[in-house]
């Protein structure tokens, strides 16, 4: 598998992730894994503990990830890594990192080049997302 | 450029974002053709862009934000209709309008082309929020109490690439009024808007949840009397994020919201929002007056001048040409300036294609609203043309103008302005095609005098339970169904998308095409017999209820 990363952040290296129930019966976990249907708030006893977030993509159609991540980093204020893996597609990467994901598995020898064109691709967005991005003039639009 | 009155002005921010967009989407095109996307990865991106594949061809669906053109904008799709389809387009209930046999290869350019005169077909399709619609007489209507474009282009750009909410479970209409006369079926869409004037001098926001019609029709129902402007932005983001989370996603025919609203209850619905917003970052999210401000600053408004006398003008002309008094009787509202008028042009000639328009009567209706409407046009959700701001001593010559191309049908509002999907003749969903009965009942009562006297009524008709038509909210709706193969039609009275939304009553069983149109000559001929007064097709229907209309109906067959 490759490993990209679609902000600063390098992704990590981490104990295997366990299941949500499973963090549920080992507590010590550091790193967990959520299926899109999922409840983000089910982790926040272990928030302190936790390094790594993986949300899982059954289909790129599935649109939950985004709201599981957007979820984690603003209600829960995570500052741990997010990962996201299963079926996603590049034309999703400004997307994802807009909703807070540090980084995507991909299979083995993926081409990562589209990956790349597309966060470079826009240079303005017209909502604000959980990033830090600078506002333009009077704010509706933010800069990339 | 010169501005454009009732549409956002685009600036070189804007510009380079939809030329950015475009190559992404060429791209898009490029990686499907060599094999690096697979035709399921590919469609919901095509569809984002508002490329669909029909029976014969694809469709490009082109978004009219909130309906308000100007007259370049309607010179390119004369362009797209002659260059790279058959010399028409169509519009659509959604006031966007769409052409109906393009090539995959053609659609980067057309893109470019539309792109030139800052349009786009961004989110008119897939599992998004879609295009924004609003009341085609904002910014000018007697009755509007705050003009609701401004707005309607704030939510355009929130939700364009909005990064959390473009693949949700279905897609998302959203509708935008300010009028109590609610002009959008406000309480038909996923999230309807009624804005009107706060105590404070800001506007506030009434919000309906999960209306729809499809398989499933169902009248929205209210979720706030009224939210703050600074709130718009989170409470919109906060009920998508319910939805996003909890719509189904295991059943298409499930997974609108309309479907998660009344599985938990509006008043359980409203508490998972609640929850939300008091998580949210709510600073982030807030709509300050001067964002509102700067929006608002990229309309131009009208300069409403017209001279001394204008309404006597009016007022002779229709004294000296009945055709003409006709016509301004079903054709016109009401406008807020004195000496002003609205000009409503059918789409709907007797015997034609409803919403169809072809290359040069787009460019006659781009030059008349130069001439006569300060350059801008408007398109509505019943699939006609709207010039909003029109002089009364100029009204005569722009009705001329019209006639000539054969668009001066005096039928708005009446049985003759039909609502019909593409049907059978466009659709692989289909059941029986829509166009011809539209055809057979528009020729059936072509006669403007008997149709005058009809006065207010509604007839929709969907070619399948997708109800693109919307045949739930006619007065008088038609469904396409299949009977051992051959095409019928099923009725429904009494449906409305107004400000008393309901979702029509079936008759009986589903007719075949020409018993069709026969039974609905005999329902109308039996309103009359029955109508007391001035009563409309509906008052008499809440009257006397649909027995007399059903023994009608039903009496030869
Ligand atoms: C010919 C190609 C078309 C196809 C295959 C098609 C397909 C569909 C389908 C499957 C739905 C149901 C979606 C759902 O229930 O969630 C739908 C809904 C709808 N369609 Fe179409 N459609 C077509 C053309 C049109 C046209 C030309 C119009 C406008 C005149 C239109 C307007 C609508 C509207 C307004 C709805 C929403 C109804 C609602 O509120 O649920 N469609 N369409
Ligand atoms: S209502 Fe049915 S037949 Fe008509 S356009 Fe929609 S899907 Fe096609």
């Amino acid at each position: 598998m490759t490993l990209f990363n679609l902000g600063a952040r390098e992704a990590g290296h981490y104990a295997e992730p366990v299941t949500l129930a499973d963090l549920v019966e080992q507590g010590e976990a550091r790193s967990v894994v959520l299926e899109s249907g999922d409840e983000v708030a089910a982790l926040k006893p272990y928030l302190n503990r936790l390094e790594l977030v993986v949300l899982r993509f059954p289909i790129f159609r599935d649109g939950r990830g985004f709201t599981q991540a957007r979820e984690l980093r603003e209600y829960l204020h995570f500052g741990g890594e997010i990962r996201v893996e299963g079926h996603v597609l590049p034309d999703q990467a400004d997307f994802l990192k807009r909703c807070g994901v540090d980084s995507v598995v991909l299979p083995e020898g993926s081409d990562v080049r589209p990956w790349e064109r597309q966060l470079k691709r826009y240079s303005v967005s017209f909502q604000r997302s959980v990033l830090p991005e600078k506002v333009l003039d009077v704010g509706t639009r933010v800069a990339r | 450029m010169t501005t454009a009155i009732g549409q956002y002005q685009y600036d070189q921010v804007d510009r380079d974002f939809l030329a950015a967009r475009i190559e992404e989407f060429s791209e898009q095109v490029a990686r499907r053709l060599d094999g690096a996307l697979t035709e399921d990865e590919f469609k919901p991106l095509r569809l984002m862009n508002g490329l669909y594949l029909q029976l014969h061809a694809y469709m490009l669906r082109v978004a009219v934000p909130y309906g308000t053109l100007n007259a370049a904008q309607v010179r390119a799709f004369a362009d797209v209709a002659r260059r790279y389809d058959r010399g028409y387009g169509h519009f659509t209930t959604r006031q966007n309008i769409q052409f109906n046999w393009i090539r995959l290869e053609d659609t980067p350019d057309i893109l470019r082309l539309l792109a030139d005169v800052d349009m786009h077909a961004l989110q008119t399709s897939g599992n998004c929020i879609r295009n924004v619609t609003s009341d085609e007489f904002a910014g000018a209507a007697a009755d509007e109490l705050v003009d609701p474009r401004v707005h309607a282009e704030i939510l355009r750009q929130w939700s364009t690439l909005h990064p959390e909410f473009t693949f949700l479970p279905r897609k998302f209409k959203i509708a935008i009024s300010g009028s109590p006369n609610d002009r959008v079926a406000a309480r038909f869409h996923d999230i309807g808007v009624i804005a009107r004037p706060g105590d404070d001098g800001r506007v506030v926001f009434q919000i309906f949840v999960g209306g729809g019609l499809g398989r499933t029709p169902i009248v929205g129902q209210e979720l706030y009397d009224s939210v703050p402007e600074e709130r718009l932005l989170a409470t919109l983001e906060a009920i998508i994020r319910v939805y996003n989370a909890h719509g189904r996603r295991d059943n298409i025919y499930k997974a609108r919201i309309k479907i998660l609203v009344q599985a938990l209850g509006v008043a359980a619905y409203r508490n998972e929002v609640e929850a939300e917003l008091a998580q949210m970052d709510i600073a982030r999210y807030r709509l300050s007056p001067e964002m509102v401000a700067s929006i608002e600053a990229r309309f131009a408004a009208p300069d409403l001048q017209a001279p001394e006398g204008a309404a006597a003008v009016l007022a002779e002309q229709r004294a000296q040409n009945m055709v003409f008094d006709r016509w301004v009787r079903s054709n016109t509202h009401a406008h807020r300036s004195e000496g002003h008028i609205i000009a409503v042009v059918s789409l709907k000639p007797p015997g034609e294609i409803p919403g169809d328009v072809t290359a040069d009567q787009l460019d006659r209706l781009a030059g008349l609203s130069e001439r006569f409407a300060y350059g801008e046009l408007r398109t509505t959700h019943l699939q006609n043309v709207v010039f909003g701001h029109v002089r009364q001593d100029q009204l005569y010559d722009l009705w001329r103008g019209l006639v000539d191309v054969g668009l001066g049908a005096p039928n708005v509002g009446l049985i003759g302005d039909i609502v019909a999907c593409p049907g059978l003749d466009y659709c692989a969903l289909a059941n029986a095609r829509s166009i011809p009965i539209a055809q057979k009942l528009g020729a059936r009562f072509a006669d403007m005098t008997l149709q005058e006297q009809i006065g207010a009524l509604q007839i929709n008709i969907s070619g399948c339970i997708n109800a693109c038509g919307h045949h739930h909210a006619g007065h008088i709706g038609l469904l396409g169904v299949d009977k051992r193969g051959e095409e019928f039609f099923q009725m429904t009275l009494g449906g409305r998308a107004d400000d008393q939304a309901t979702v029509g009553k079936i008759l009986g069983p589903a007719l075949p095409e020409d018993d069709t149109v026969d039974a609905i000559a005999r329902i109308v001929d039996r309103y009359l017999q029955e109508r007391s007064g001035q009563e409309s097709f509906l008052e008499t229907l809440k009257r006397v209820g649909e027995a007399p209309f059903k023994e009608a109906a039903y009496d030869t067959v």
